[in-house]
C-alpha cells in the first residue's frame, strides 16, 4: 500500500489515478498511523512553499515525514514535494523540512519564460532504481518557477537545462524527488512511478 | 532543452467532439474520450477541451468527459468554455483537469483571474483570448481587438493591453486565438503571435489557422510561440502527431520525440 499524503492542496488525485492505472494499491491520507504503516509514501505538490509548510506543520505532517525517512520507508516527493524537502526556499522565505541540505531558488530573470512549463529532458548524473528502464531521450512534464539546489553533489540524481542547469531529480538514501510531474509525463512518467512502487528504498 | 508543445484542441458539444469553421456551423466528429486516448498514444504533448455546449442544463456532461479523460490519459489537459465562477473552476479541476481556460468571463470580470490564480495556483489559469484585426486607433493601439462570446462580440479592448493585464492578474499562460485565421487552415497569425509572445513573460499558445506542419514551424520560429494548438489537421487523419513532430524536428524546432 502506497500512501499519498493529503495536505488539503495540490493535485493528489492525479497521482492516485496514475497509480490505480498501474494497478498499485494506494490511499490518500494524512493519518500518521496510515502513512507510517505504508510501503511507500508520496508527497505530490503544487502551490506555494510558505503556505504548504504552514499546512504541513498544522497537520503535524513534518514529524510524520521525518519518521517515514527515519524508518527507511521509500519516500517520493513530486514538484513542490521536491522543494520542501530542502532546508529553505526563496519562495516566501519558507523554512522547509531539511531532509536534504540545500536551498530552493527562483529561476533568474534572463529572458526565459517563467514558469518553466512543458516537456524537457533529464540528464542522468547517477544511476538510481527509479530511473531504471527510462529511455535517454525521454522527456518529462515540468511546471515550476523555483527549483531545488542541493548543497551536495551526491544528492543530485539528474539535471535539466532551462536557461541554467538545475537538479530535476534529487535524493538521499530512501528519499527521492522529481521536480517534474511523473503522473503527467505519459509512458515514461508512469514507468518511473512503477519503479518507485517497486523500490525498497536502497540505492 | 524545453520542447515546443503540440496541443490538440477538441471542441466538445453535449459530449461529442465537433468542429466548426470561423465559429459558425459545427459537425460532430467523434467521442472526445476515445479521441483523447488516441492522441495521447500518438504522443501529443497536451490536450484542450473546449466546451461549446449551448444549453446550461447540459453543462454537466463536460465534467463526466473530464473525469473519463483523466482516468485514461497521463499528460496535462485543460478545459475551457462556460467557466464563469470559482465554483466552475473548482469542479473542472476536481474532475481531473490540469488547467482551466477563462475567456469571456475574464473579460467581463477580471478579478476571476486573480482569484483563480490565488486559490488554485497561477499554473492552473490559462487566459483564453479571441482576437481580431482592426484599424489602429487610440483605443486599440496594437490594431488587434479582444472579442468575447465565442468571437461574436467586439469589446473595444486592445489585445496587447489585455494580455499584459492578464499576466499581471496572475494568469499562468495565454491561449491566443486569431478569429481571422481560425478554421482557414492557411496558417497562424504570426504578427499577432509574435507581438503578444514578445510582450509577456508567460508562455503563449498560438491558436487558429493550422493546416499543415509548415504552419507550426512558422509560428514557433517566427511567431515565438511556446505551444501551438491544432485541430482539424489531425482530426480528419490528414496528419499524425508523429508526422508533424518529425517535420518540426527536421526543421530544427525542439519537440518531444515520440518514443
Amino acid at each position: 500500500m502506497i500512501a499519498i499524503i493529503d495536505y488539503k492542496a495540490g493535485n493528489v488525485k492525479s497521482v492516485e489515478r496514475a497509480l490505480r492505472h498501474l494497478g498499485v494499491a494506494c490511499r490518500i491520507t494524512n493519518s500518521p498511523a496510515k502513512i507510517i504503516s505504508s510501503e511507500g509514501v508520496i508527497f505530490p505538490g503544487v502551490g506555494a512553499a510558505g503556505k504548504t509548510m504552514e499546512v504541513i506543520r498544522s497537520l503535524n505532517l513534518d514529524s510524520v515525514i521525518h519518521e517515514v525517512v527515519r524508518q527507511k520507508i521509500p519516500f517520493l516527493g513530486i514538484c513542490l514535494g521536491s522543494q520542501i524537502i530542502l532546508k529553505v526556499s526563496e519562495e516566501d522565505d519558507a523554512s522547509c523540512l531539511n531532509l536534504i541540505a540545500g536551498t530552493v531558488r527562483r529561476f533568474p530573470d534572463m529572458g526565459i519564460k517563467i514558469p518553466h512549463m512543458g516537456w524537457n529532458n533529464i540528464s542522468i548524473e547517477q544511476r538510481h532504481p527509479i530511473l531504471s528502464g527510462i529511455d535517454r531521450e525521454a522527456q518529462f512534464y515540468f511546471v515550476h518557477s523555483y527549483y531545488p539546489e542541493p548543497q551536495h553533489r551526491e544528492h543530485i540524481i539528474a539535471t535539466t537545462h532551462y536557461g541554467i542547469p538545475f537538479a530535476s531529480v534529487i535524493g538521499r538514501n530512501n528519499i527521492v524527488a522529481t521536480q517534474f510531474h511523473p503522473e503527467k509525463s505519459g509512458r515514461f512518467g508512469l514507468h518511473l512511478l512503477k519503479n518507485f512502487t517497486e523500490w525498497n528504498g536502497t540505492c | 532543452m524545453l520542447s515546443k508543445r503540440i496541443i490538440v484542441c477538441l471542441d466538445v458539444r453535449e459530449g461529442k467532439t465537433t468542429k466548426g469553421i470561423k465559429f459558425k456551423g459545427n459537425v460532430d466528429i467523434g467521442d472526445p474520450v476515445t479521441m483523447a486516448r488516441e492522441y495521447y498514444e500518438q504522443g501529443v504533448d497536451e490536450l484542450v477541451f473546449y466546451d461549446i455546449t449551448a444549453s446550461s442544463d447540459k453543462r454537466d456532461i463536460i465534467i463526466e468527459v473530464v473525469r473519463e479523460v483523466a482516468r485514461n490519459i497521463f499528460i496535462p489537459f485543460s478545459v475551457g468554455g462556460g467557466i464563469r465562477t470559482m465554483e466552475d473552476m473548482h469542479r473542472v479541476l476536481q474532475a481531473g483537469a490540469e488547467k482551466i481556460s477563462v475567456n469571456t468571463a475574464a473579460v467581463l470580470n477580471p478579478p476571476l483571474i486573480s482569484e483563480g490564480a490565488r486559490t488554485f495556483g497561477n499554473q492552473c489559469i490559462v487566459l483564453g483570448m479571441d482576437v481580431k484585426k482592426t484599424n489602429k486607433s487610440p483605443h486599440i493601439p496594437s490594431g488587434y481587438e479582444v472579442w468575447i462570446n465565442g468571437g461574436r462580440k467586439p469589446m473595444g479592448i486592445d489585445a496587447l493591453e489585455w494580455a499584459k493585464r492578464g499576466e499581471g492578474l496572475g494568469a499562468g499562460e495565454i491561449c491566443l486565438n486569431s478569429i481571422d485565421a481560425d478554421g482557414t487552415s492557411d496558417g497562424y497569425e504570426l504578427s499577432l503571435t509574435s507581438m503578444i509572445s514578445g510582450s509577456v513573460s508567460i508562455p503563449v499558445i498560438a491558436s487558429g489557422g493550422a493546416g499543415k506542419p509548415e504552419h507550426l514551424r512558422d509560428v514557433f520560429i517566427e511567431g515565438g510561440a511556446d505551444a501551438a494548438l491544432i485541430a482539424s489537421m489531425v482530426h480528419y487523419g490528414q496528419y499524425s502527431i508523429d508526422e508533424i513532430k518529425s517535420f518540426l524536428f527536421e526543421e530544427g524546432v525542439p519537440v518531444r520525440k515520440v518514443i
